[in-house]
This record gives structure tokens, sequence and C-alpha cells, in this order.
């Protein structure tokens, strides 16, 4: 089987517009939440999210292509640009025709579906623009990744909610540790902040009204965010050979169904998850030094996840690092794992752990060390990066220091 | 503005070029226009002069409306604009 690597990385989210700004937020622990701004606003009872600030669409694609991407592909390519670009690769001949896309995503083009409703539905017009459904399709952003960047190779989306991204890159993983493909290009992106999609989520009664404090006793639910994590996955040799400079490798994962609820997440689900990914890469429990946690700031999901941990990790569990960078950047539903791979590649490769903010007052049923409020420096040879999501879908990747 | 001078400004806007370029006589193709310009065309045209243009993206020479030219755009523009009035 062949090994490996992450050769490329970009993001834009609301910590940053880039990779660089959003590890120095995420070491300085910002908080990119802050009040919703949008149409009708004032008819949501949620009203706070970590919205991209400042993003000037117009001047990053041509006519055309505004016309075709919504904004979670705007999001995709914008990050993807990033990445490709730090790996250093141009795709053609047997490269391209080999290589793929496998993106994560959970809502599709939630604002063209939220804008063309109330063109048919509130202002009652019989006629929306042509581009509706290519813009709304959930394979629009991996789709255009692989125009833009000429790769032919196998291409598709993953679809399994907050944990959409993880199962992409698992899948991307896969692609080139069992040789079928020498890069792909992964991660995930979601843009659920319209009035549509916040008040569906109001709905469910999850959402925190104030701030998103995972861990902490006195937490009160998710805080949404929005944007995009892309990774260049090389295999190892390949990145080798062309002296590329590699930021981590991903030694391997695993998925598990709870084949419980739709909504209440599982701690065994949990458990057989992180303990595969363990299995899967080879690596010892006692060697892994920090998890970057799914950690949402519901009171379900960060108890069950502590105990999962506390479960599989034994007594090492009071050793290791786990915190939720989800208290800076928000919940990015599909696009949230590959975000948050970014905390595990700085703890990896830089030394520094992202703190989890917004941590109050201690909860004995999440008992571990969540690295409150202030990053920390430590160095970590095994990261692991969990996503559990609704529907009782869990996948964990484990990462290992670059080789 | 008359609806030659508009469906112009529409397939201009849509190629990306000055309306002084596009004559009755270009065709959407020597515009350098696609398919998706094509639909997206008939969508401004249809917003812009408040009518429903019957064509069949799916197979283009079966509709009952000739894009082979601007002129005949605009000529049958101008009989669905007198028909759907009436």
């Amino acid at each position: 089987m062949k090994r490996v690597v992450i050769t490329g990385a970009g993001t834009i989210n609301a910590l940053g517009h880039n990779v660089a700004d959003t590890l120095e937020a995420m070491r300085e622990g910002r908080c990119g939440i802050g009040e919703l701004q949008m149409r009708d606003v004032e008819r949501l009872a949620v009203r706070i999210g970590a919205q991209v600030q400042g993003f000037e669409a117009e001047g990053l694609f041509n006519r055309q292509q505004m016309a075709l991407y919504d904004r979670f592909t705007q999001f995709t390519l914008v990050a993807a640009r990033e990445a490709i670009a730090q790996s250093g690769l141009e795709f053609s001949g047997e490269l391209a025709a080999r290589s793929g896309v496998v993106m994560g995503n959970s809502g599709g083009g939630m604002q063209t579906l939220d804008e063309n409703y109330r063109t048919v539905y509130e202002e009652g017009k019989n006629r929306v623009h042509p581009f509706v459904v290519p813009k709304l399709m959930n394979n629009a952003a991996a789709s255009h990744v692989s125009m833009e960047f000429n790769l032919k190779g196998p291409s598709f989306t993953v679809a399994s909610a907050c944990a959409s991204s993880n199962h992409a890159m698992a899948q991307a993983f896969q692609m080139v540790h069992g040789g079928f493909a020498p890069v792909m290009i992964t991660g995930g992106a979601e843009s659920m902040l319209c009035f549509g999609g916040v008040k569906a989520w109001e709905g469910l009664r999850v959402m925190s009204k104030d701030a998103c404090r995972p861990f902490s006793a006195n937490r009160n639910g998710m805080v949404q965010g929005e944007g995009a994590g892309i990774f260049v996955f090389e295999e190892y040799e390949h990145a080798r050979a062309r002296g590329a400079d590699i930021l981590a490798e991903v030694a391997g994962f695993a998925m598990s169904s709870d084949a419980a609820d739709i909504v209440m997440p599982s701690k065994q689900g949990a458990a057989r998850a992180i303990a595969g990914a363990l299995k899967d890469a080879r690596i010892n429990a006692g060697d892994v030094g920090y998890i970057n946690a799914h950690g949402t700031g519901t009171a379900a999901n960060d108890k069950t996840e502590c105990a999962a941990v506390a479960d599989v990790f034994g007594r090492h569990a009071d050793s290791l690092m786990i915190s939720s960078t989800k208290s800076m950047h928000g919940h990015l539903i599909g696009g949230t794992g590959a975000v948050e791979l970014l905390a595990c590649i700085m703890a990896l490769k830089d030394g520094i752990i992202a703190p989890t903010i917004g941590y109050e007052e201690p909860d004995p049923e999440c008992a571990l060390d969540v690295v409150p409020n202030e990053a920390r420096e430590a160095k970590v040879d095994v990261a692991l990066s969990n996503a559990f999501a609704f529907g009782g879908l869990n996948a964990v990747l484990a990462l290992r220091k670059a080789p | 503005m008359s609806v030659q001078d508009k469906v112009i400004e529409i397939i201009a806007e849509q190629a990306v070029l000055d309306p002084s370029d596009v004559t009755p006589e270009s065709t959407l193709e020597d515009l350098g226009i696609d398919s998706l310009g094509v639909v997206e065309s008939i969508f401004a045209i249809e917003e812009a002069f408040d009518i429903s243009v019957p064509f069949n993206a799916n197979d283009p020479t079966e509709s009952d409306f000739d894009i082979s030219s601007v002129k005949s755009i605009i000529a049958g523009i101008e009989k669905l604009i007198a028909e759907q009035a009436a």
C-alpha cells in the first residue's frame, strides 16, 4: 500500500481567507463568531454565526463563473487555488488523467435555494434563472475544481452531514493509498448561513444564542460557521521524487455507524471509529498527543465524545490534549472536518495546539485536557481528527508528523 | 429602447462585447455564446420583455423559436410580444 502525505492546504473561513491567517487566529484564540448579517435576520431567534467577512468574489471570478458559482463553490475554489499553488503541482497528461477530487458537503447551494425559493414562493414569480440546478447541486464545487485544474480521475461529493469532509478525505486517502490515484484534491465546504438555512437549524433547538463553549459546563449549543478547507493528498514517493514540502502524513482512518438514532450521538459508535483509526494507522494509543474534537458545544456531543475518548485511551486520555476549534470558526457542517484538519497539521508541524476558547466552567463529564482558552506549545507526533455526524455516521482521521 | 436595441444589449452583455459589435447578421456562435449562454440569454430576454419564449435547450432546432441569428431572434421576440399582448 502507498503512503499518503499532504502537500498543500487552503482555506477560507471566519478566521481568515487563507491558511496563514487562520492558523494565526487559532494561535491567538481569536473568535470568528459575531452577529449574523443577512436579509430578515430580525425574524431569526438565533442571530449569531461565524460568517466569512470581507469576501469579494467579483474580483476572483469572471462574469460567467459568478453566474454559475454558489457561495460554497466560491469558497471551495478559493481554498483549492491556495492548496494547489502550495503543492506546486500542475495537472497534465497521465497525472491529470488519474488525479481527482473528493469533496464533503452537506447542504449544497443553500444560498441559491434560498434566493430562488424567495423568487417563486415569496415574490410569486414563475421564472427562475437557468443555472439554479447547476449552482445548487452539491457536487458543483467538486466539478468546478476538476474543471479549473484539469483533474480527470475519480471525482465525487460525499454527504454525511457534519462528518462529510472527514468521510471525503478518507475516500481521497483510500484512492491514493490503494494506488488508484497519485494525487487527490479533497476537503469540504459549506455555506448555510442564509435565512432558510439558519431557520431550519433553529427548529432543532441545538443552536446557542450567545456563544460556542465546547466542554464547558455552561455550554448551550452549537454555532454555525461557513467556508472551506481543501488539501492536496499525494502519494509519498511521488511527492518525494519532486522534492515537495510535506505538511503531514495521513496515516489512516476509520468510519463507523451508530445504527441507533438520527440525532443523538453514541459513545460506542464514536469509540469504534477512534479505535479503528488507530488500528488502521498502526498507531499505539499512547502515541496520540492531540485530538481535534468534534466538540460541537452541545450537551450531548461533548460528554459523549469525552466518554468515547476515555474508553479508547484509558489512562492515556488524561495525558493527551483535545480541543474544539469550533469555538472559533463555528461549525462548518459538511466542511468542518477539513478546516479542523488545519489544527492537526499545526500541532504536528509547528508544535502549537489550538485552544478551546469560550471555556468558562469545568464539566465533570468532560474531564479531559481541553486546552482551555489559550494555545499551547507541545511536541506532537500523532494527531486525530474526530467527526461525528447526525445520523450516527462517524469518521476519524489519523495524522502523523511529516516523514 | 427598441426591441432590437434591447436584444442586442442583452446578447452583447452575454458575449462580453460592446453592443456596436453585435449586428443583426451575427450568429450566436460567431459571438462566442455557448449553449449555457444561449439559455441565459433567453432567460434575460424573457425577463426584459415579460414574455415566455418556447425554447427547448434539449433540441434547439425543434423549438418554435429561431436562434440562427440575432435578426431571427429579434423577429421571434417581436412576434411573441404581439401574440402574448393579444
